[in-house]
């Protein structure tokens, strides 16, 4: 369930759109940081909340990229490979990142702490190769720096 | 060469409020509610601020197309969605000027008679929400924002909105669709936003960085700002510099000016000074240039255009003499069958067709005849449909076979293409 705060929220919001379905992406937003992922539940809960039909929700939750449509890890790293950071050799990154963590893009460590996932261009280009994990950029990467970085989180 | 920087200042701490305050920050917004609300538009119709979100279209002028009376309450939508490939200038002005860019939303809201303006923000750049929100809050708290601003009498409110991780939402009217609370679809026009745009209201949607030269125009006045750079596409433009430089980054620089210059000055040239083989101008969409092209284009709209490519975003990739330009592209197409929304048929499927014969040239077993296919799929995908992500998945492609041909030519498998070689099926 979402959070009275959340769903406090979810009351003040609705005040600045013409339309309480607007606040669809915050409420999803609101559950995702609550619950880590989008479950049914939340579809349902989200709907009810929003006065919406509950295949609306689903409907927006499969086209945006950024709502988890299942479990993933405690963090989630996600390592651009689009041009910019590809010329920079994202790939090395990425293939570091697989063979630490003994995953592949799409895949979560047994453990249930990793999942590593490719990402579309995250507006680092100029600081790139990079990665995001959770909220947070790590820019210039190179293999020390990223083993500096995952060694603090493992 | 060194210009004073109007939309990203070389000022410590002027993200904060009484750092841009103290630097005569929204005095512009005190300025423009003396006036009438044409006269703002027209200063910034007269100034030639052009959009810096790919389009290029004349600011003012888009906002004449506003109605000035209206039974719907007016909206604008900021577009800060930012997610072309090789683009990160937005987010520049997230952290280094908000306030700038929030004076420039209340400037427009007041000169078209805005009830709410919507800024919204790519998902992925949660950080930069939260200092934009710092900002925003910071001014509603001085009364900049909201009801009543500066007792003028005019009152408009702003709300941040956060996106999840679509490049199509940069699309204006899958925008709206996505503050809705939609699949962001992009919609057919006409009708087009000002008459018919979120909930059916009136609507105007600009770029970030176009919001932030607003308040520039007022400060400098149109005459000075038009003179800026490149006539017929003045003032400031932040140019992105990514791939292959030595000093990759954000440059605000006039528009007009060399990409040589940019590339060799700005950026620092290319590392080991090897040769460029390809720069793609203005985010991956618009059309990827030779390396020997480039001498003598500038960085504006007719320049580029001359070129036989486009400002787009002005994020600018350099490629060195080594690239592999076949993954280069395979890469590119991946991305746009991946952001493909999936209305409109020859982009839903044509993106994907086009991402499989690439991969046949990348993994070395196209046949010679794949790279006319190649280019009937993206022929009929550009103009075919609803939005210009058909045309952004195309023109990549075509410019690509177009000025590399034989790139494609190098990476054909030896006859026969398909089946077993030769010499397996006949013994």
């Amino acid at each position: 369930m979402l959070s009275e705060k959340s769903l406090n929220a979810i009351e003040e919001l609705k005040k600045k759109y013409r339309h309480p379905q607007s606040v669809v992406l915050p409420a999803l937003w609101m559950w995702q940081e609550e619950h880590g992922w989008i479950s049914e539940e939340g579809m349902k809960q989200v709907a009810e909340v929003l006065g919406i039909p509950v295949h609306h929700v689903f409907g927006v939750v499969s086209f945006y990229t950024m709502f988890n449509q299942k479990p993933v890890g405690k963090y989630k790293i996600e390592v651009c490979t689009n041009v910019s950071c590809m010329l920079k050799n994202s790939d090395r990154i990425l293939k570091h990142i697989e063979d630490r963590l003994q995953i592949k893009p799409g895949e979560t460590t047994s453990e249930g702490k990793f999942t590593l996932v490719e990402a579309e261009c995250l507006g680092s280009c100029g600081t790139a190769p990079m990665m995001q994990i959770g909220d947070r950029y790590y820019e210039d990467l190179d293999e020390a720096k990223l083993d500096r970085i995952l060694s603090s989180l493992e | 060469m060194s210009m004073e920087r109007l939309i990203l200042p070389d000022i410590p701490e002027y993200h904060l409020l009484d750092v841009y305050e103290s630097r005569g920050g929204y005095q512009m917004l005190r300025k423009a509610l003396g006036m009438k609300p044409e006269e703002v538009t027209e200063e910034v119709k007269k100034s030639g601020l052009r959009g810096r979100g790919g389009a290029c279209f004349p600011t003012g002028l888009k906002w004449t197309f506003m109605p000035k009376q209206s039974d719907k309450p007016k909206f604008l939508c900021v577009n800060g969605d930012e997610s072309e490939p090789g683009t990160f200038k937005d987010r520049q002005i997230f952290e280094f000027n908000p306030h700038q860019m929030i004076e420039g939303i209340l400037i427009a809201a007041y000169a078209m008679g805005i009830a709410t303006a919507y800024l919204y923000i790519r998902g992925e750049y949660a950080t930069w929400i939260r200092m934009v929100r710092k900002a925003v809050d910071d001014a509603y708290a001085k009364g900049y924002v909201g009801r009543d601003i500066m007792g003028s009498g005019f009152s408009t409110e702003l709300v941040i909105h956060r996106g999840a991780g679509a490049y199509i939402c940069g699309e204006e009217s899958s925008l709206m669709n996505s503050l809705e609370g939609q699949r962001g679809y992009p919609r057919v026009k006409p009708p087009f936003p000002a008459q018919n745009g979120v909930w059916g209201c009136p609507t105007t949607i600009n770029n970030v960085e176009t919001i932030a030269n607003v308040p520039v125009i007022l400060r400098l006045g149109w005459e000075a700002y038009s003179k800026i750079g490149h006539p017929r596409h003045p003032g400031p433009i932040l140019v992105g510099v990514s791939g292959h430089v030595n000093k990759p980054g954000v440059f605000e620089l006039p528009t007009g000016l060399l990409l040589t210059e940019i590339i060799g000055n700005y950026a620092g040239g290319v590392p080991g000074n090897k040769r460029i083989k390809a720069v793609i101008p203005g985010g991956s969409s618009t059309m990827i240039l030779r390396g020997d092209q480039i001498a003598g284009v500038t960085m504006d709209a007719d320049g580029l255009k001359a070129a036989g490519s486009s400002v787009g975003t002005a994020g600018m990739i350099v490629m060195d003499e080594d690239t592999d330009l076949i993954r280069v592209i395979t890469r590119i197409t991946a991305f746009y069958h991946h952001e493909s929304c999936g209305q409109c048929t020859p982009c839903r499927e044509g993106t994907g067709w086009m991402h499989k014969i690439l991969q046949r040239f990348e993994q070395g077993h196209a046949a010679a005849s794949d790279i006319d296919l190649l280019l009937n799929v993206a022929n009929n995908i550009e103009g075919n449909t609803i939005c210009a992500l058909g045309d952004a998945a195309a023109w990549p492609v075509q410019s690509m076979i177009k000025r590399f041909r034989e790139e494609f030519e190098k990476r054909v498998a030896p006859a026969p293409a398909m089946g077993p070689p030769l010499a397996e099926a006949v013994h």
